[in-house]
């Protein structure tokens, strides 16, 4: 009995003897390492591929899978990230928290050398794209940013991307070109034109699929909040058209395309300081436009509509900002004139 | 009263649970956050407190400069002092001479035997341990710092694979240093080229891959080599393959930069830049060099194996198995490749960078103090500490990302688990040092280490208040990761690195580098990191804040230009040290003045 205990201590001994058992010492440290490895992150990835797409979710296109090559090849995801997080500051980036699904279709092995698309990124220094094809639709905008960003956004710090493009000569454009219409201080020579490559259409045609997906049944995943504000006062303050801060509205959703001073980019995006529409006494013209969209003056980029992202507040106290500031002479205007807009445009489609 | 007893029992039982899982609780649960006090956050004090450590540090080392200094200005006073003496004993009147004369006299008259205190002999230094007497210092500005002492007898084969090493180690800092500094000049000139090949998103894993793969990785290995065989007193079991680790990693970080600037890239995940193709061959390296440290060790001569050689052979075994995960595709499609791209990226600096890092302080830090580590076995609970905590924290990169809560949480709470080791191991440099204080303003070599080691306490640390949900809040995504990768990459193991290899080199070439450029190396690299540092901390911080107020995103861009100026400035000062440190390294390798060689033929293959 008692030389078994022995025994068993010796083993023990041998079994622990790290210091003087270089074999027994790598193998424990290998047989740890594997192990916690395998719990912490080789069997949680492999549950994790376990996912399907939305019900509504588009198939990736062949063209938008190209322009999803050129995105990881330019190293895109080193500024621009891919995910709305759960906490409420994330809340401008999409109408809800990502999940696994939304990545079903791009965040595939990209063939035999490359893997997995890294899309999710983890730095901020350019906004967040998850929902880029919705907030920003247009094309041509999309072009001119990625011609020379501080074509469209004076301040920004995002590299140009010339090679996406060519110069040609004006008179040898052919039909099927894209042409890019560039203000005056970044257009190329007289009698040349930019033109876009096919690499630049396709990264494009990716950015414009940048779309969440709506839940099924309308489910809506919560945000977690930011601030746990005071309630003081009347809690409906929040829906008032004066508590709404107009100048900051137009900064996050209109300055991209009409500036940050109102004078818009010649050649692409209309200025509204000055604008007729603008400074029309009856806001009913510029309402519409800014619900529906226009596309009526062939000599600038077309606008996306506004009714799905913006309530009748927010409008209202953009309208007001834009119909008061750099020097336009308009009346503010109210909630109520929109909600009647609204209602007229929706039973004028769906009579 | 049994029923009374029971609920009382089962009270205090529940009550001992949850005290046991209060701290657990309090860190994983913190998700009411309030933004308006973000400057109590725990997290953000912690960093607080962290960062003035280090300006303590600093104004420490600075005070001993200082003191020196004055100490100099001081002496020479007292010269002055003498001379203005000298003269007025010139101006003295012919009578009070020869009063002052009859004094002198009759006291030269009193006599010594001359052996009262000592013997009659003259002092001869039989041993040759005083090389140089001076009375005039080279430079009269700064302490005169010790020469190494003595060189230690080397193969000449081993030798030369450390200088390798070590150069082609020097060649990815000064290269991946100058695109970085490049890159960072694009965050205020966006426009200074339009060559795809120099674009910020193919140029940034250009940076950090060079410096990661090629710098870093090659000065550890080839520290490691003379460690390896040092403490093992033995002959490295295979120099063939050490070369053959050498021209693979340098192949690789050569291929890899190339097939980066060209568009061709893994994907895009930190770290995981370079192809599978390219990656294998640095993974090929370790596999050689873990095999060749193994069989040294296997055939060392001592029975015990040196705690260096624990982390060193750990670090090789785990970067391998590191290697093949990230980049086995099994598990790396959709969030999957997420999940393994948290456990990737942190660990390629945990596993890899840290540990044997760590392993060669173990060796050179009391090798360079000429005394034993203050203790064996705080290093290894370090160790196995830094293998179970370290592994669990990657996901801490994706905190409210879609990734599964449960793992967020893990990783939260093992990185507040990471205090074990950082606190073990930072005791036991400190302990080492403790005592040798004086030390550090005769040496070249002992500033470098105690940055890295106070870097190493605080670098982690902020790390482990950084992943706190709070934090995550408002740091996440900013700037302020970048000022935390550069305060562990670049504060502990660039700043350790340099401190070994200051440390040997000269001990191996008996050439020493000037003590002023050592010391225009240290400190253009420790006021540059840290303008660098703080300067993309309060930017990151004050971008976190913007966006919890819910302002334009492109006011979050505007308000950080002045900060990524001031991350330039830093960043120059930095890329130019590197520059001196070059030099300083040219000084330490070259031929020239190598008088042993010239007076002994064949020497090179000989010991020396």
């Amino acid at each position: 009995m008692f030389l078994e205990w022995n025994m068993g201590t010796i083993k023990l001994n041998v079994m622990f003897d790290f210091h003087k058992n270089h074999k027994v010492l790598v193998i424990a440290a290998l047989v740890g390492f594997v192990t916690l490895s395998f719990i912490v992150a080789v069997f949680p990835a492999y549950q994790m591929q376990d996912v399907q797409p939305l019900p509504q979710q588009p198939v990736m296109t062949q063209s938008e899978r190209n322009g999803l090559e050129v995105y990881i090849r330019e190293g895109c995801v080193a500024c621009h990230t891919q995910q709305v997080r759960n906490i409420e500051m994330d809340n401008m980036w999409g109408d809800r928290p990502s999940i696994p699904s939304d990545y079903y279709y791009s965040k595939e092995r990209m063939g035999v050398w490359r893997q997995s698309p890294s899309l999710l990124g983890s730095e901020r220094t350019g906004p967040d794209l998850t929902n880029i094809g919705k907030r920003q639709p247009s094309i041509d905008w999309h072009l001119l940013h990625l011609y020379n960003p501080r074509s469209v956004v004076g301040q920004s710090i995002m590299p140009s991307y010339p090679w996406l493009f060519e110069i040609i000569d004006t008179n040898s454009i052919g039909g099927d070109d894209k042409v890019v219409n560039l203000p005056e201080s970044f257009a190329p020579p007289r009698g040349t034109t930019v033109i876009a490559k096919k690499e630049a259409l396709q990264l494009v045609a990716y950015l414009q699929s940048l779309q969440q997906t709506d839940l099924p049944d309308g489910r809506e995943e919560k945000f977690i909040p930011a601030l746990e504000r005071k309630q003081t006062g009347d809690t409906k303050d929040i829906n008032n058209t004066s508590s709404l801060n107009g100048e900051t509205l137009y900064l996050q959703t209109c300055a991209v395309c009409h500036q940050d001073n109102g004078k818009g980019v010649a050649g692409a995006f209309p200025p509204l300081a000055g604008s007729e529409i603008v400074n029309d006494e009856d806001p009913e013209l510029m309402i519409k436009i800014i619900l529906q969209g226009y596309d009526a003056r062939s000599e600038f980029a077309t606008m996306q509509a506004f009714a799905d992202q913006l309530s009748d507040a927010e409008i209202a106290a953009i309208a007001t900002h834009e119909r008061t500031s750099w020097g336009n002479t308009g009346s503010k205007v109210t909630e109520e004139e929109v909600r009647k807009i609204r209602e007229y445009i929706n039973k004028d489609l769906n009579p | 009263m049994s029923y009374l007893r029971n609920t009382m029992d089962y009270s205090r039982q529940t009550c001992i649970i949850s005290l046991f899982f209060l701290p657990l609780t309090a860190v994983a649960q913190t998700t009411t956050v309030n933004s308006e006090d973000w400057i109590t956050s725990p997290g953000i004090i912690g960093t607080l407190v962290l960062v003035f450590i280090v300006v303590f540090i600093a104004v420490l080392i600075f005070m001993a400069r200082l003191n020196s200094y004055v100490k100099l200005l001081k002496h020479r006073q007292l010269e002055k002092k003498n001379l203005a003496f000298n003269e007025e004993l010139l101006a003295l009147q012919e009578e009070e001479i020869d009063t002052i004369l009859q004094q002198r006299k009759s006291g030269l008259k009193y006599r010594l035997k001359g052996t009262e205190l000592g013997s009659d002999q003259g002092a001869v230094d039989e041993k040759g341990l005083i090389s140089r007497v001076t009375n005039e210092p080279e430079n009269p500005l700064f302490d005169e710092k010790k020469k190494t002492p003595l060189g230690i007898e080397t193969p000449y084969a081993l030798k030369k694979i450390v200088t390798y090493y070590l150069g082609a180690s020097v060649f990815w800092l000064v290269f991946g240093t100058l695109v970085g500094q490049y890159v960072g000049m694009k965050f205020l000139w966006p426009e200074m080229d339009h060559f795809s090949w120099l674009s910020f998103g193919r140029l940034r894993p250009v940076h950090t891959n060079a410096v990661f793969w090629g710098w870093a990785s090659l000065a550890m290995i080839g520290l490691g080599y003379f460690v390896i065989a040092r403490t093992s007193n033995a002959k490295i079991h295979s120099y063939g393959s050490a070369w053959w680790t050498w021209r693979l990693i340098n192949l690789a970080v050569l291929l890899g930069t190339l097939s980066l600037m060209s568009g061709i890239n893994n994907g895009g995940g930190e770290y995981r830049e370079y192809t599978w193709p390219v990656m294998l061959l640095f993974a090929m390296g370790l596999v050689i060099t873990f095999w060749n440290f193994y069989k040294t060790i296997a055939s060392r001569k001592i029975t015990d194996i040196y705690v260096s050689n624990w982390y060193m052979l750990a670090a090789l075994i785990w970067t391998t198995v590191l290697a093949i995960i990230g980049y086995m595709p099994f598990f790396s499609n959709g969030l999957g490749e997420t999940v393994i791209q948290g456990y990737y990226m942190h660990q390629g600096v945990g596993m890899w960078f840290m540990t044997f890092t760590l392993g060669l302080i173990y060796y050179y830090l009391p090798s360079s103090l000429n005394k034993p580590i203050y203790s064996y076995s705080l290093g290894v609970l370090a160790f196995w500490t830094q293998m179970l905590f370290y592994t669990m924290i990657g996901t801490h990169h994706f905190v409210f990302s879609p990734l599964p809560w449960w793992l967020q949480t893990t990783a939260i709470v093992f990185s507040a688990g990471m205090f074990i080791p950082v606190v073990a191991g930072t005791t036991n440099f400190l302990m080492t040092m403790r005592g040798s204080w004086s030390h550090i303003s005769k040496s070249y070599v002992l500033p470098f280490f105690l940055v890295g080691v106070i870097f190493y306490f605080v670098g982690s640390t902020q790390g482990s208040v950084q992943a706190f949900r709070f934090t995550n809040y408002v740091w996440h995504f900013t700037d302020f990761n970048v000022a935390h990768s550069h305060m562990t990459m670049y504060g502990i193991i660039t700043f350790i690195l340099w401190a070994c290899i200051y440390t040997i080199l000269p001990k191996l070439t008996g050439k020493e580098p000037p003590q002023v450029l050592v010391g225009a190396h240290f400190w253009m690299a420790f006021v540059g990191l840290f303008a660098y540092m703080i300067s993309l901390m309060v930017g990151g911080t004050y971008k976190g804040l913007s966006w919890i107020e819910g302002n334009a995103f492109l006011n979050s861009v505007i308000l950080m230009k002045p900060y990524w100026l001031w991350r330039a400035i830093g960043g120059s000062l930095m890329f130019t040290s590197h520059l001196i440190f070059a030099y300083n390294f040219y000084i330490m390798v070259n031929k020239r003045k190598s008088v042993e060689s010239l007076s002994v033929p064949g020497v090179e293959h000989g010991n020396n």
